[in-house]
């Protein structure tokens, strides 16, 4: 005879089964899925690991001071990557030259001096635009702007100024960013005692924003280092084999600008080149370049992630 | 009394010296603040000057070609003796190699957003976001080397079929690529999502996945949208990736096993070639930049709306 007790003390014991075993599932659904998601996560670290190895290995017979000593040429074993490494170094410092300061005084601006009004907010959309355009559309834009616009012709300089516009909606953010961080109490205080808004700014705003600029201006630099499609564009040429004439020079002034209007290769470039080629001893050639592009690049980026993780321990506010 | 003029005499030069300075110092104040605004507006004027000279070029461009024939014809051979000038073939090329990295990357990049966001532990995150970082900063010439030389060859081995110009291997290759884009983003908006919700979540008896699909996912779904957009917006523009390894002849095709034509490397291709200035096939790499940018921009609205349509707020 059941009386009603026992059958809802079954039922519940069936019940708490049930649960039981339904807890049991979603545990199990949760370690199922820190697994996918870890497999997930590793298969960034995976792919930078063996696309470095892959070059590493396909570019190991080049790797001799040889290699960054000559000239490109027709025979790969001879081929070098002076004429690329020199260029990239060059347009690099024009890139340097036209964005940081550009870019920083744009942050500032934005972030210290805008009124909040329609006007600023235009700025600040074209910013978030620019950042999101495909870089191929500069090298268009430096196509028609600079090589025929104001007749730079594919130089070094119009190189420069390409990546230059590049990378400034990086600078302008990190430039940003780091000042957002400053507290008002700083920026008070220095008023405070009666300084004018740009002493604050350059005295208290940007000295304690240094170390943030920095590291967007070193990823912006990486970024522009390892770009290929805008300077392409622009109709860089891939055999070169002379130097652009020395921007130091041993008699006075010192200073010769005419390698800002040299011809130039770059880097990546370079490397492009020589895979598109169907012989395979030049993509030896090109295996080796992306190597040391990607060490290069490697290291700035991890230079600058470095530099941001001290600054962030070391906030004293 | 003498002693006195001469007090106030002096008063009176300091206070006009301190005004002076105090006027320099106003002058040199707007002039600082209008260079820095000069500096900042850098960014419409380049928005400004990408967008005219795309107009200007495609204008010339469309002087000669129909607009008709550009949209309707299945042919891209604007540089042969019978010239076709139908950007189809190089806009299915985009979308195809675009889509498989899309597939590769939205699930990837989801799932390592979500792994970041809520389950990993912080020292994990500490090590794990640099990684994602570092991998975003490798040039894409490089990756183009490794779809070409690489994943391709690894390919042709599951299907013997495939040539070795391909749109599968970049197009998976560019999907790793962006898969960091979209993590960050997205794992960004999630950690946004207040901890009285998760709280809230767990008060009830979920798990920790379930709270992750169940209550973060869906509040921060218009910041995981745009993730997707830009995601979205890196695939098509993707250049040397698909230049170097999906080849250069323009193909209607959406099979992925097919080689075919990108918008950007058709760009890259005339780019290298030696054209001369205002030849029709100068200005059709302008046209294709347009529709390239147009395309961007079409996903852009469109994520924002579907933002707009799922916006939580707290």
């Amino acid at each position: 005879m059941a009386t009603p007790a026992s059958v809802g003390s079954s039922s519940s014991l069936k019940n708490l089964a049930e649960i039981r075993a339904m807890i049991k599932r979603h545990k199990m659904n949760d370690t199922l899925f820190s697994i996918i998601g870890l497999l997930a996560l590793m298969l960034g670290l995976v792919t930078l690991l063996v696309l470095f190895t892959d070059l590493i290995l396909d570019g190991s017979d080049r790797f001799n001071l040889e290699f960054l000593s000559s000239f490109p040429s027709r025979r790969a074993a001879h081929a070098g990557l002076l004429s690329a490494w020199v260029g990239s170094f060059l347009v690099m410092m024009v890139t340097f030259i036209a964005a940081v300061p550009m870019g920083v005084a744009a942050g500032l601006y934005l972030e210290e001096y805008a009124p909040k009004n329609w006007f600023s907010d235009l700025i600040e959309i074209n910013v978030t635009n620019l950042a999101g355009v495909p870089s191929i559309i500069y090298g268009l834009l430096a196509l028609g702007l600079f090589v025929y616009g104001l007749g730079f012709g594919q130089s070094i300089l119009t190189a420069g100024l390409t990546l230059g516009l590049l990378i400034l909606p990086i600078v302008i953010v990190s430039t940003r960013e780091s000042i957002r961080a400053i507290p008002v109490a700083i920026r008070e205080a220095a008023y405070a005692v009666g300084a004018t808004k740009w002493q604050v700014v350059y005295d208290h705003v940007l000295k304690y924003s240094y170390g943030g600029i920095l590291t967007g201006v070193i990823i912006g630099m990486a970024r522009a280092l390892g770009e290929t499609a805008p300077i392409i564009t622009i109709g860089a040429l891939t055999f070169i084999s002379f130097l652009p004439p020395s921007p130091v020079t041993s008699e006075p002034p010192y200073l010769n600008f005419e390698w800002l209007s040299s011809g130039f290769t770059v880097m990546p470039i370079q490397m492009f080149n020589w895979l598109s080629r169907p012989d395979h001893a030049f993509h030896v050639n090109a295996a080796a370049t992306g190597a040391i592009i990607i060490v290069v690049t490697l290291l700035m980026n991890g230079t600058a992630i470095y530099l941001r993780y001290k600054i962030r321990k070391n906030i004293k506010w | 009394m003498d002693k006195k003029t001469a007090n106030s005499q002096q008063t009176s030069t300091v206070v006009s010296a301190r005004l002076a300075r105090n006027i320099r110092r106003n002058i040199k104040e707007r002039v600082i603040e209008f260079i820095l605004m000069l500096a900042a507006l850098s960014a419409v004027a380049t928005t400004f000057a990408i967008v005219a000279i795309l107009l200007t070029e495609s204008l010339g461009f469309f002087k000669t070609v129909s607009f008709i024939d550009f949209i309707t014809d299945t042919q891209w051979t604007p540089l042969f003796e019978d010239a076709h000038y139908g950007i189809a073939p190089l806009v299915a090329g985009t979308l195809t190699t675009s889509l498989i990295a899309l597939l590769v990357a939205i699930p990837i990049g989801t799932i390592a957003a979500i792994y970041l966001s809520e389950f990993a532990t912080h020292k994990t995150r500490e090590i794990v976001k640099p990684i994602l970082e570092l991998l975003v900063g490798v040039p894409t010439v490089v990756f183009g080397y490794f779809a070409l030389f690489f994943v391709t060859p690894l390919l042709q081995k599951v299907f013997p079929d495939l040539p070795g110009f391909n749109m599968l291997g970049p197009g998976l290759v560019m999907g790793v690529m962006i898969v960091p884009y979209i993590s960050s983003v997205a794992e960004d908006a999630m950690r946004a999502v207040p901890m009285s919700m998760r709280e809230g979540s767990y008060a009830m008896g979920a798990t920790r996945f379930q709270t992750a699909i169940r209550v973060v996912t869906p509040a921060a779904i218009s910041g995981i949208v745009a993730a997707y957009i830009l995601g979205i917006s890196r695939a098509v523009g993707e250049t040397m990736v698909v230049a170097v390894a999906a080849g250069q002849q323009p193909n209607l095709t959406f099979n992925p096993m097919e080689s075919a034509a990108t918008i950007t490397a058709y760009i890259v291709q005339v780019a290298m070639g030696d054209l001369p200035h205002g030849s029709i096939g100068y200005q059709s790499i302008f046209a294709a930049g347009l529709v390239l940018i147009v395309m961007t921009l079409g996903f852009n609205i469109l994520g924002h709306m579907v933002r707009k349509k799922f916006r939580e707020t707290y």
